[in-house]
């Protein structure tokens, strides 16, 4: 092997010049490394800047943006206070916290869709797990090319397979997500995956290395070359002579998963809370023990000293730099102090978890990495941990205009009652908007009993105490079509359908996660979109009085110059302080009445309908109305609450129509399903006369803060005042009951053809 | 054992590494009225429990095969003379691949038709109620459980699938056909002593209607607490 590159070696030799360009740093990123360190950096240290300035771990082009979340927070009293970074930290009541992010693992997932997809569960799972809390539920928002493209046949099922494989053996319930197919995904589909836990509140961790003389634990799986990419090229690039760096070279950049390791660090980090021997954690996510140490250090404002020769390894060819950045899953580590290390080593022997001293908390103030008696690492970690800043040219495009004028109005409508039938099951039938339960079988949806509502109702209601029955609802949604059309409005109308989504489950939003896709940000259209979806969300949670906890950035989804349409996923988390109170998204017994909340004016642009039947996108996306959408919701969890309701199910893309399928065929209660001949249908007449609407607008338009509610028996006048008490307009439309989906006058489709229709589609693609 | 009052009995739940429904299998202990009590896989004690279940999950990651690592369990030295000596043994899902890997009950489980994990509420007919576990049903009683397993199809070699059928011992079936494969639609079966029972889908995630598809599956916990079941 190789010798290694010294802090010496660079103090010797402070002028000469290290690969930087090769791993993705700037001339003036390296000038400025080199400024902080007063020589050159080592190959270890290079290593670690490469990675810690990378987009994904330093947020360079988005942090000026990102900003705006805390500049333009909410007063709210959800967050528990105090926590300063760590503010994704929920109180939900009753001593409860519930911790809740999401993160992406595009890149991966197309290049292996199967490791890809399950790692990005196992990272957002330890993620959460060093918060101090047990993470009980996951959910995954998928977006792929279109659904009969050969590449998606390869890369959805292997990413599905991989979140089942991966959550399933890790026995976290999977309560919701998404799954949406579009042409711009192509090459560059976009595997969101969301974590939940909970905690007490006096258990909260923070990851900061304090107290010099405290040991630092790394725990887990062995060290392996998974996930190496910048090393493998710093290798070849510095001592590219041996045959071991090409060899390297070729092995996957996409680390492999082991569930069950991760379930048993699940098991060990939460005996060893419990037991109040951890002073600090970090999981090891990108970048590896480079972050985890430089992270913990520059939080804890200490120094740490850390011996390589220490970590556990499978592959003994590992180089100081590849060490620093591998990154195998299922690793965590932690800070203890000396006189609770023997206990910590028992706890994590009981859970035949490895785990090995590797290093000590200093007073110095720099992050020390030593190999075979040699210092490979001097470095201040805060100047490391911080990262350039960037304020990227921003441009809006001209097509953007061009895009906007090309209004669906001038698209051929439905007229008769056949045509707007056979409309309303083109949509129901098209791979976006039909059935997702190919996909959500393959997920285990009710491991740890606590699972309340899943797919395919409005949000996933997990029970979060047995005893006083609270309860947490959760949705993820976002619309890139809405979002190419009008990056601000369509940010805000995702924010605006996550929230309505938790309410129509009866639950009290309070608190939101975002993982925001987008293309390059080096090209200003780009970035444009990403400021403007930026401000909407920021603007919105203020709006709504609701308060962005975290998120996660993930740009270069693009190839060539052809970027994905923006794609920024919100979650948003509510709290039901009785989870029996909760609403089924779905029609069960006969006889209910059925009213559309909300007012419905004639809104195309971006629209399922203009999507499916025409193929078309342009326009505008539909009016956002936030104070609206907060009577709707006030409305939707009072009426939970007063038990007015048995159901409700929001409308969003495919406007009413869809909605109305959708609630056919989920039924109401998992006790008494819809049967082979299918669910409960419903018997509708449309409003007609002067100021109304034509069927078609009625059916297919996406007017935004619109809900289903389907009432209990004998409640309609309540339930009239209710709405009127917080002006929220209120048209009846009928009463379930009956075989079919009948519109008076128009159409009826028996249930049993809507369930083929609606069901068939994913199956004959994916088999 | 005749002696004691049902609401004393102690039902063992074995957690291995990689046990994921131990939790669940417990609070329907609790809730049929029986009292639960932990067992760890590293500990050769069955802490004179009156019953053990084994619970669902991926015990040692299903490496090597489904419950082939599990069967080697300290717990297990224990678990296998105590259950060849009448002790009533539940192994739901996971566990019941281990039992049939500690050759407690014959055949195999293997993986899905369709090669994916199929989790899906489905229908089950009790096909003997003569066990331990099922007394509290009536014979061709027909309930709703929660199906959650990726290598949940029952096999076995033809003779072994005609003894089941001749000597009564198919638990449940599947009602409305099998989602996953399954030889004879077997959806549980026992040993030949009746004590020892093995099932797919989950009873424990079946006994109340606000987590689960309503109560079915929960006489499994409450047939057991009766004196005749477990003496």
């Amino acid at each position: 092997m190789s010798r290694p590159d010294t802090v010496a070696d660079a103090a010797a030799t402070p002028g000469l010049r290290q690969p930087h360009a090769a791993l993705g740093l700037t001339d003036a990123e390296y000038a400025s490394i080199v400024t902080q360190l007063g020589r050159r950096p080592t190959d270890s240290e290079l290593a670690i800047y490469s990675v810690m300035w990378s987009e994904h771990c330093s947020y360079k082009s988005s942090r000026v943006h990102l900003r705006q979340f805390a500049d333009k927070a909410p007063p709210t009293t959800a967050l528990l206070a105090g926590i300063g970074d760590n503010a994704g930290v929920v109180d939900v009541g009753q001593g409860y916290a519930v911790t809740f992010k999401i993160e992406s693992h595009n890149h991966p997932s197309y290049v292996e869709p199967f490791q890809g997809a399950a790692t990005g569960v196992g990272g957002i799972v330890r993620d959460i797990l060093a918060m101090g809390a047990r993470p009980v539920a996951v959910m995954d928002a998928l977006r792929f090319g279109p659904a009969d493209a050969p590449d998606t046949r390869r890369v959805l099922p292997g990413v599905v397979g991989g979140i089942s494989f991966y959550g399933n053996c890790l026995g976290l319930p999977n309560i919701g997500g998404e799954l949406v197919f579009d042409p711009c995904y192509s090459g560059n589909p976009l595997v969101n995956a969301l974590c939940l836990g909970v905690m007490r509140h006096a258990d909260l961790k923070l990851a900061q290395a304090s107290g010099p003389g405290n040991k630092v634990v790394l725990f887990g799986s062995p060290t392996g070359p998974d996930g190496i990419g910048g090393a493998s090229v710093l290798a070849s690039a510095s001592f590219g002579t041996g045959d071991a760096s090409g060899e390297r070279a070729k092995r996957p950049s996409v680390q492999v998963g082991d569930p069950f390791m991760e379930k048993l660090l699940i098991e060990c980090c939460l005996e060893l809370y419990a037991a109040g021997v951890v002073v600090a954690i970090q999981d090891l996510g990108a970048a590896g023990i480079a972050c985890a140490t430089t992270e913990l250090a520059a939080a804890g404002q200490a120094g740490m000293a850390v011996s390589l020769d220490a970590v556990p390894l499978r592959d003994r060819g590992l180089t100081p730099p590849e060490i620093l950045m591998s990154e195998s899953q299922e690793r965590m580590m932690a800070v203890t102090e000396p006189a609770d290390l023997d206990q910590f080593i028992k706890i994590c022997a009981k859970w035949d978890v490895p785990a090995t001293v590797i290093g000590e908390v200093t007073p110095t103030g720099r992050l020390e990495v030593s190999w075979h008696g040699d210092l490979v690492v001097d470095i201040p970690p805060a100047g490391a941990a911080d990262g350039p800043l960037y304020e990227r040219p921003m441009r809006r495009p001209a097509s953007q205009d061009v895009l906007r004028g090309d209004d669906p109005a001038t698209l051929p409508r439905p007229g008769t009652g056949a045509e707007l039938r056979a409309d309303l099951l083109a949509i129901a039938g098209s791979a976006s908007g039909a059935d997702k339960a190919w996909v959500t079988e393959q997920y285990d949806r009710d491991v740890r009993g606590n699972t309340v509502l899943g797919t395919p109702h409005d949000a996933g209601v997990l029970r979060v105490d047995e005893e006083s029955f609270l309860g947490v609802a959760i949705a993820t949604d976002g619309n890139g079509r809405y979002c190419l059309l009008d990056p601000y409005s369509g940010t805000q109308l995702a924010l605006a359908e996550a929230y309505r989504n938790v309410a129509a489950s009866g639950g009290r939003p309070l608190a939101v996660t975002n993982c925001l896709n987008f293309g390059s940000p080096e090209d200003p259209a780009v970035m444009w979109q990403f400021a403007e979806s930026v401000r909407g969300l920021a603007d919105g949670c203020l709006a709504l009085g609701i308060p962005v906890t975290g998120g996660n950035v993930s740009f270069y989804n693009q190839t060539g110059a052809e970027a994905i349409q923006p794609t920024p996923v919100v979650g948003v988390l509510g709290v039901l302080e009785d989870v029996r109170k909760r609403l089924p998204s779905g029609f069960g017994a006969e006889g209910e009445p059925v009213v559309l909340l909300g007012d419905t004016a004639g809104e195309f642009g971006g629209s399922l309908w203009a999507h499916v039947v025409h193929g078309h996108l342009g326009g505008r996306p539909p009016a956002v109305d936030l104070q609206a959408d907060q009577r709707l919701a006030a409305v939707l969890t009072a009426g939970a609450d007063a038990g007015l309701l048995a159901a409700a199910h929001d409308l969003s893309d495919g406007g009413l129509a869809l909605a109305l399928a959708e609630c056919c065929l989920t039924g109401a209660n998992r006790a008494a399903p819809p049967g082979a001949e299918g669910g409960t249908g419903c018997v509708l007449t449309l409003p007609a006369g002067p100021a109304a609407a034509d069927p078609f607008t009625w059916l297919f338009s996406e007017s935004a803060g619109r809900a289903l509610a389907v009432l209990r028996p004998g409640a309609e006048a309540e339930f009239a005042a209710l709405c009127a008490e917080h002006g929220v307009p209120a048209t009846a439309l009928g009463a379930t009951g009956g075989q079919a989906l009948e519109v008076t006058g128009l159409f009826a489709i028996p249930v049993t053809e809507l369930s083929a229709v609606h069901r068939r589609t994913l199956p004959a693609l994916f088999g | 054992m005749l002696s004691r009052t049902p609401l004393t009995l102690k039902v063992g739940i074995v957690t291995f590494p990689g046990s994921l429904d131990d939790a669940d299998a417990s609070r329907a202990v609790a809730r049929a009225g029986g009292t639960p009590i932990p067992l760890w896989h590293g500990d050769r004690d069955l802490r004179g429990v009156d019953a053990v279940i084994l619970p669902g999950g991926f015990s040692y990651g299903d490496y090597l095969r489904c419950g082939a690592i599990a069967r080697f369990a300290p717990v297990m030295a224990e678990l296998i003379p105590a259950a060849n000596a009448g002790l009533p043994v539940l192994g739901i899902c996971n566990g019941f691949q281990v039992l049939c890997e500690a050759h407690l009950l014959p055949g195999a489980l293997t993986r899905n038709t369709g090669l994916h994990f199929v989790n899906r509420d489905v229908r089950i007919r009790i096909e003997n109620n003569r066990t331990g576990w099922t007394s509290g049903y009536a014979p061709g009683e027909v309930i709703t459980v929660v199906l959650k397993s990726g290598v949940g199809a029952y096999a076995a070699d033809q003779q072994t699938l005609a003894d089941l059928d001749t000597s009564g011992l198919v638990v449940a079936r599947y009602a409305d056909g099998s989602p996953n494969g399954s030889a004879g639609d077997i959806a549980g079966i026992a040993g030949a002593a009746g004590n020892v029972v093995g099932l797919m889908p989950h009873p424990e995630h079946a006994i109340d209607p606000l987590t689960g598809p309503g109560t079915g599956g929960l006489k499994f916990f409450s047939s057991i607490l009766t004196p005749a079941a477990a003496a």
